[in-house]
């Protein structure tokens, strides 16, 4: 039976689900990273995704295209973010509290306009499968990386731009002090607030998109509560990767490979309870968090809010 | 003199009711979601007080349903004093609730009595330990106790529905080809009486003289001041010679403790049987978290918690009734909860800024009140 697992088409099967399946925590967890690293911690990014996962999937059916599905996503996240940014930049409200605030809201919110403008489960036909010319031909890594549809590549190009942006741009050296040391930033002239209001905006649209990867790209379809915790787990990836892109890629990574492979252990029907199965990435994450925690600092300034002395 | 007295009784009133103007704000912003829904809100909004308020049995169905937010709530109010933020609560529920049952259904010889009682603790048990672990592992290594609670509701879940499919299963369910995925039924003489011809049990009375308690534990013993005190400056307290995460620990085991024993409550008192739809929410009603909403809105207080969940639980019934009448899915009270978690939250801003304003007018001599003087040195503490 184990050896079932070894086969080749299962192991470029569990691959391949795996590259697939880190497509929304990448997005959720690089916006998150651009929040944090700005000292803003975002609890409702599960808000986020279930309304952006609605929005994307509801103008979708409507209108049959999907880049307007995306965009409505994209909007709703925007917007999802400016109202997190307005309570903890301007009111300086508690973030994890506040965040909770906006799961609810986004959680009740999607069900509500769920059962309101469609009532049942449909499905949409999501973004494509795009094979890249002549890499996708290759046995095993063709199928593994480069037969996936177009939000999947966006993830894994994210990483890399983000790395970019937070580590060699201007831009990124204003983020990383308004979190380090926003009284600093402020007496240098960096506005704390207009790069606190960027980075959560920002957040918000990122989760937007990881919400409308669901429901117009991995699984078509939308259902109450179709997150079911993601949003969270995105982001324990950010603290798992230590704030930095390609950590939270690694953590994105691990965590959706052993899901895969959890997923692939139940269509073989291996003698291992599914149940027991799912808990697997759950309890790994804590094990990583507990194994990587006390070596890496978070921004200084995380969950502080900003007021000028005076 | 007399109208710094008025306008100092003016602003204290204004706090005291901020939450309630959240609700109202929370309330109206849901008035304009249901005009987009083309539902008349008037008619949505009676038809929710009427579910919660309307008949002796809405009204014990709205205590039934606050009993487990209050428990929760409970639990919030220590380890968030302790400045410990426990989103575990759903976990915690359901692994008391298992823990409980399995009691109940094991020794079927014991008195009544006897089974109530060791269920109920193992409830607090069951909780504490899920409670607990988060909390050393904030504690001694560091880990964020948001996420690691987080996790330790999806492991939760999953080990109920592993114990509720397999080990744990009702044995005449194991003959069926259904399977429900539930536990047999508590024998009659385990369950929790019933304090009137209507479903409102004994776990209302229980939560509220828990109530009262964990108030004493917070402010009338050393455990609770120690746990407050950490939770308000970690390093003054360590100086003082507190041991710091000893009290960390202690904060969330005690809220999950009381997190599972809503769990167990809920066996015991309502459904009487474990039973799962794969989801948390399919047992505790989304209580794990609905008990933070509460715990905030009576500002971290045992005992403002009483009316504050009883508003929650009102809230949750009266949606049932919404959704038969009018319409209007549930699912619109828990986007209202979001909205007054966020506006309790964000209204602090305005007593944090009256405070200001006073430090200011006490250091700038505008010689307020000798009274007043002794308020400002006690907020500033508590600050």
């Amino acid at each position: 039976m184990i050896t079932d697992l070894l086969s080749s088409t299962v192991l470029i099967g569990i691959l391949a689900s795996g590259i697939r399946l880190a497509t929304p925590y990448l997005y959720a967890a690089i916006g998150e990273t651009f929040g944090q690293k700005s000292g803003v911690l975002n609890l409702g990014v599960e808000g986020q995704m279930l309304l952006g996962s609605f929005a994307a999937f509801y103008v979708t059916f409507r209108t049959g295209n999907l880049w307007l599905g995306l965009l409505a996503a994209i909007l709703v996240g925007a917007l999802m973010g400016l109202a997190m940014a307005f309570v903890t930049v301007n009111l300086h409200a508690k973030q994890g509290i506040s965040g909770i605030g906006f799961y609810l809201f986004g959680l009740g919110m999607s069900d509500l306009l769920f059962q309101k403008l469609m009532g049942t489960v449909e499905t949409v036909r999501g973004f494509p499968r795009v094979s890249i010319p002549v890499v996708s031909g290759i046995p095993g890594i063709g199928d593994i990386f480069f037969n996936q549809n177009i939000l999947v590549y966006g993830a894994y190009v994210l990483v890399p731009v983000a790395w970019f942006v937070l580590n060699k741009t201007t831009l990124g050296l204003k983020i990383r002090a308004v979190g380090e040391n926003p009284d600093a930033a402020d007496s240098l002239g960096v506005s704390v607030v207009r790069i606190r209001y960027f980075t959560i905006i920002l957040g918000g649209m990122l989760s937007g998109i990881a919400g409308a990867s669901l429901s117009i790209a991995l699984l078509n379809v939308f259902q109450q509560n179709m997150t079911s915790g993601l949003g969270f787990i995105a982001v324990a990836l950010v603290y798992f990767g230590g704030w930095r892109p390609f950590g939270v890629l690694v953590g994105a990574l691990l965590f959706s490979f052993v899901n895969s492979l959890q997923l692939w252990i139940q269509v073989l029907g291996l003698p291992i309870p599914s149940d027991i199965a799912v808990m697997m990435p759950y309890v790994l994450t804590i094990l990583v968090l507990v194994a990587t925690a006390s070596k890496i600092r978070s921004p200084s300034a995380l969950t502080k809010p900003f007021e000028r002395e005076g | 003199m007399k109208k710094i007295f008025q306008s100092e009784w003016m602003s204290r009133s204004v706090d005291a009711l901020l939450p309630v103007f959240a609700t109202l704000a929370a309330l109206l912003v849901g008035a304009i979601m249901l005009l987009f829904l083309k539902v008349n809100p008037i008619e949505a909004y009676a038809a929710l007080w009427d579910g919660a308020f309307g008949s002796s049995n809405a009204v014990a169905e709205t205590l039934v349903k606050a009993t487990p937010l209050l428990l929760v709530a409970l639990g919030i109010c220590i380890s968030f004093r302790g400045n410990v933020i426990n989103i575990g609560g759903e976990g915690q529920m359901v692994v008391g609730a298992l823990l409980a049952t399995w009691v109940g259904l094991t020794f079927l010889d014991a008195p009544g009595w006897l089974i109530i009682v060791l269920a109920l603790f193992s409830g607090f048990l069951g909780g504490a330990l899920w409670g607990g672990i988060p909390g050393v592992l904030k504690a001694y290594f560091n880990v964020n106790e948001i996420l690691s609670t987080v996790m330790m509701n999806a492991i939760a879940i999953q080990l109920m529905n592993f114990l509720l499919r397999g080990p744990m299963i009702d044995p005449s369910q194991e003959l069926l080809a259904s399977k429900i995925p539930q536990t047999a039924r508590l024998l009659d003489i385990f369950q929790l009486p019933r304090l009137a011809p209507t479903r409102l049990h004994l776990g209302a009375l229980i939560a509220v003289v828990l109530a009262a308690l964990v108030y004493i534990l917070l402010w009338r013993t050393t455990l609770g001041y120690r746990i407050r005190a950490v939770g308000q400056n970690p390093n003054a307290s360590h100086y003082a010679g507190i041991n710091v995460p000893r009290h960390m620990v202690m904060a969330l085991l005690l809220s999950g403790a009381f997190a599972g024993l809503a769990g167990a409550v809920q066996v015991y008192g309502v459904n009487y049987r474990m039973i799962t739809d794969g989801s948390a929410s399919g047992f505790t009603g989304s209580a794990g978290f609905n008990g933070i909403v509460a715990a905030l809105f009576g500002q971290l207080h045992p005992l403002w918690s009483i009316p504050a969940s009883i508003l929650f639980g009102a809230l949750l019934v009266g949606a049932n009734k919404m959704q038969r009448m009018v319409q209007v899915p549930s699912a619109l009270v828990i986007a209202l909860n979001g909205l007054v978690v966020i506006f309790v939250i964000s209204s602090e801003i305005w007593r944090r800024n009256r405070q200001k304003r006073r430090l200011v007018a006490v250091r700038e001599g505008e010689s307020p009140p000798q009274q007043d003087q002794l308020e400002v040195q006690k907020e500033e503490a508590r600050q």
